[in-house]
């Protein structure tokens, strides 16, 4: 997709407007906050397991190299092939390649977030091969020409009757006057309408939640059921995997996965955890006849050993978005990115460069929810502080927020000075606050106004609230 | 160079590899070796009459049905009333597993029983799982003739045996199972953990049962 994260501001813009977007949006709240919750406080070792899952990937982290060599023997082992890609057009041609020795006319898709990133679908269509997404928000959001606006629920932005409308439009073979006013009668449509697709399909391409070295194995977690018939009736299975989706050994798994569906859907266990290790064998009566794994790089490597190397413990669980309220104010879209939200706002940086990048870091209130919530304990806001500090560095913040800062600084500096202005500041700001005690508009605040209200001050400073609170005390002590 | 190589040097001149990295080594080889395991959540610690109601209540609770029956000669005649009570054609598809083979078909006359893996026409499958795993209520099962791989996702329908006795505590004791059935390091090709029906968030973020894989998952115990 093309990168627009440098128009954050006017998109989020865009979107604080847009009725449709503002509706579905609600369905972010309702549908993953309360359940994560629920799945959490059920497990009393949730805390003890994020602890653990956030040492094991550490652990990886350190000894990347090696797992990966240890994994690549066990692939070959098992009859697969591994193919090595430093970057995301490497990655694209090879997938290529693979389809096209297949003869493949059309691949089918699970849920993916690493071919997103490389952009596979536009290659592979500009060579004449048709990608068929096939998990329902996938598909849905394929019919529309659109992306992704959530890493686990990529059709969180539409509501049902944009659905059905896309459907009417798309699905022509069937009668018109069909009832598709439910969204069970959707889902029953793009289930039969997907089912031909399998077959039908030369190539079946999946992403991987993890690759494990101990076996050689690839694992994704879904509930739909469309990754495993995937990956198991096409000729091909094409795994496409970033280096650091490693974990040592199946317990290493087991631990993830018990953090991994209570902090994405507020599940237990997702529906299917499949564990694919190499091609059909002698005896097997079905499995694909190849299988091959695509390592991805694409810049990850040079995060190691730097002050974003923690964003690599990332497993896509997308519980950062859940909870931001940057998220759910604009919805995903709005990042201009592959990754939205707050774990984007720090992981496409990384990949495209702070140049391009600089408001998402900055489309944060700072609150720490993301990070309350992270299963792999990320500091995500240390991180975007970090990537604000570099942008800062490099001249590329705004001019009027550079001034702003550099005003703030020098009174800063000048405590006497700051004090002086405040305490004339305070009482005037809550005069002009009048009995409403709100202001409906500001000068140079119209940026905050516009959406909502701002709290006039009650006339103290937070040092004269302070020093008070002492003094009450001292008087209460003795 | 070739790509591996420039990915795996990047890899090590990011983290400042020394040139001798033997401690390194030893230490990937011994946690591969060793497997240790990490925090195992207490509700799966549990006396074995536990674990089996444990994974009946959680198999339930995720959507499943169940029924316990005494022995594998019960199966047949439970698939019959299964597919008779939600108004299914009296036909099943089925790998070659001895101890679903074994338990007496041919008692039920009606029912027409195929083999091998699934084509997509069959509405309903019987499986026979390897494990179960109470913690979650999840269903461990591994590919091959026995079980195809297919039954498991074709099906509207998934019906699935398994040993009262193959039911663990957590799923650490499933990969001891496995290991010991296949070797170390080793796995059959598909291996699949499935806890109830196929399901969707995608629509609205309303949960609604049977996307692409069975709409209704149904289990037999075997005491």
């Amino acid at each position: 997709m093309e990168l627009t994260a440098n128009k954050f501001k006017a998109n989020a813009s865009r979107a604080l407007v847009d009725a449709q977007l503002q509706k579905a949006l609600g369905n972010v709240e309702k549908g993953f906050i309360g359940k994560r919750q629920m799945a959490a406080d059920a497990l009393p070792e949730f805390d003890a397991l994020r602890d653990n899952a956030r040492d094991i990937k550490n652990h990886v982290l350190a000894h990347l190299d090696l797992y990966l060599e240890e994994y690549e023997r066990k692939v070959l082992a098992a009859g697969g092939h591994v193919h090595w890609a430093e970057t995301a057009e490497d990655a694209r041609r090879i997938v290529l390649e693979i389809c096209k020795k297949a003869n493949a006319r059309t691949v089918t898709k699970g849920k993916s977030m690493i071919t997103e990133e490389i952009a596979l679908n536009d290659h592979l269509s500009a060579n004449g091969i048709e990608p068929v997404e096939t998990d329902l928000g996938e598909y849905i959001i394929q019919l529309r020409g659109e992306h992704p606006s959530h890493i686990i629920a990529p059709a969180v932005h539409l509501n049902k009757e944009q659905v059905e409308g896309d459907f009417r439009r798309v699905h022509t073979h069937l009668p018109a006057g069909r009832d598709l006013s439910e969204p069970v009668s959707l889902l029953s449509e793009a289930r039969e309408v997907l089912r031909q697709r399998y077959f039908a399909a030369d190539v079946g391409i999946t992403g991987a939640n993890f690759l494990i070295a101990e076996t050689g194995t690839s694992v994704i977690v879904t509930n739909e059921g469309n990754g495993d018939l995937t990956q198991t009736l096409g000729k091909v299975h094409v795994v496409v995997a970033s280096i650091e989706k490693i974990v040592p050994t199946l317990e290493d798994t087991s631990q993830i996965l018990r953090v991994l569906a209570r902090s994405a859907t507020g599940q237990d266990m997702s529906v299917y955890t499949t564990f694919s290790t190499g091609p059909k064998r002698q005896e097997d009566p079905d499995g694909p006849d190849e299988y091959h794994v695509v390592l991805l790089d694409n810049g990850r490597s040079a995060m190691l050993g730097t002050e974003y190397q923690d964003m690599l413990r990332c497993i896509r669980c997308g519980a950062c978005m859940n909870h931001c309220p940057v998220y759910h104010a604009v919805g995903g879209h709005a990042y201009g990115s592959v990754y939205p939200g707050p774990m984007g706002a720090v992981l496409t940086p990384s990949l495209n460069g702070i140049d391009e990048t600089g408001q998402l870091p900055n489309a944060s209130t700072f609150c720490g929810r993301c990070e309350s919530v992270c299963p792999m304990r990320i500091p995500l806001p240390k991180m975007m502080r970090h990537w604000r500090e570099r942008e800062f560095e490099r001249n590329l913040t705004p001019a009027v927020a550079r001034y702003g800062l550099k005003a703030w600084a020098f009174f800063a500096k000048r405590p006497k000075l700051y004090r002086l202005a405040a305490s004339f500041g305070m009482p005037l700001l809550s005069l002009f606050g009048g009995t409403s005690r709100r202001f409906r508009s500001l000068p140079f605040a119209g940026g905050w106004t516009r959406h909502r209200d701002l709290p006039a001050p009650e006339g103290r400073t937070f040092l004269q609230a302070w020093a008070q609170r002492e003094a009450l005390k001292q008087e209460a002590g003795q | 160079m070739s790509a591996r190589d420039t990915v795996l040097g990047k890899i090590r001149a990011s983290m400042r590899v020394p040139a001798s990295d033997d401690v390194r080594r030893k230490t990937v080889a011994d946690r591969l070796e060793s497997t240790p395991t990490g925090v195992i959540p207490a509700r799966a610690k549990l006396p074995k009459a536990g674990q089996v109601d444990l994974f009946c209540a959680m198999a339930e609770q995720f959507g499943a049905t169940l029924a316990r029956v005494s022995d594998y000669k019960a199966v047949p005649a439970e698939v019959a009333t299964y597919l008779r009570s939600r108004n299914l054609p009296a036909e099943i598809r089925m790998g070659a597993d001895k101890r679903l083979k074994k338990a007496g078909w041919e008692a039920e006359k009606n029912l027409e029983v195929r083999h091998g893996a699934s084509d997509g026409g069959d509405l309903s499958g019987v499986s026979h799982a390897m494990a179960g795993i109470a913690e979650t209520g999840t269903l461990a099962l591994a590919s091959g003739q026995d079980n195809p791989t297919t039954i498991n996702f074709l099906p509207e329908h998934h019906i699935v045996v398994l040993k009262a006795s193959d039911i663990k505590g957590d799923m650490e004791s499933v990969w001891a199972m496995l290991r010991k059935a296949q070797g170390k390091g080793e796995m059959p090709r598909a291996f699949n953990l499935i806890t109830g029906p196929s399901r969707s968030g995608d629509i609205e973020q309303t949960i609604l049962l049977g996307a692409h894989g069975p709409r209704a998952l149904h289990v037999i115990v075997v005491e």
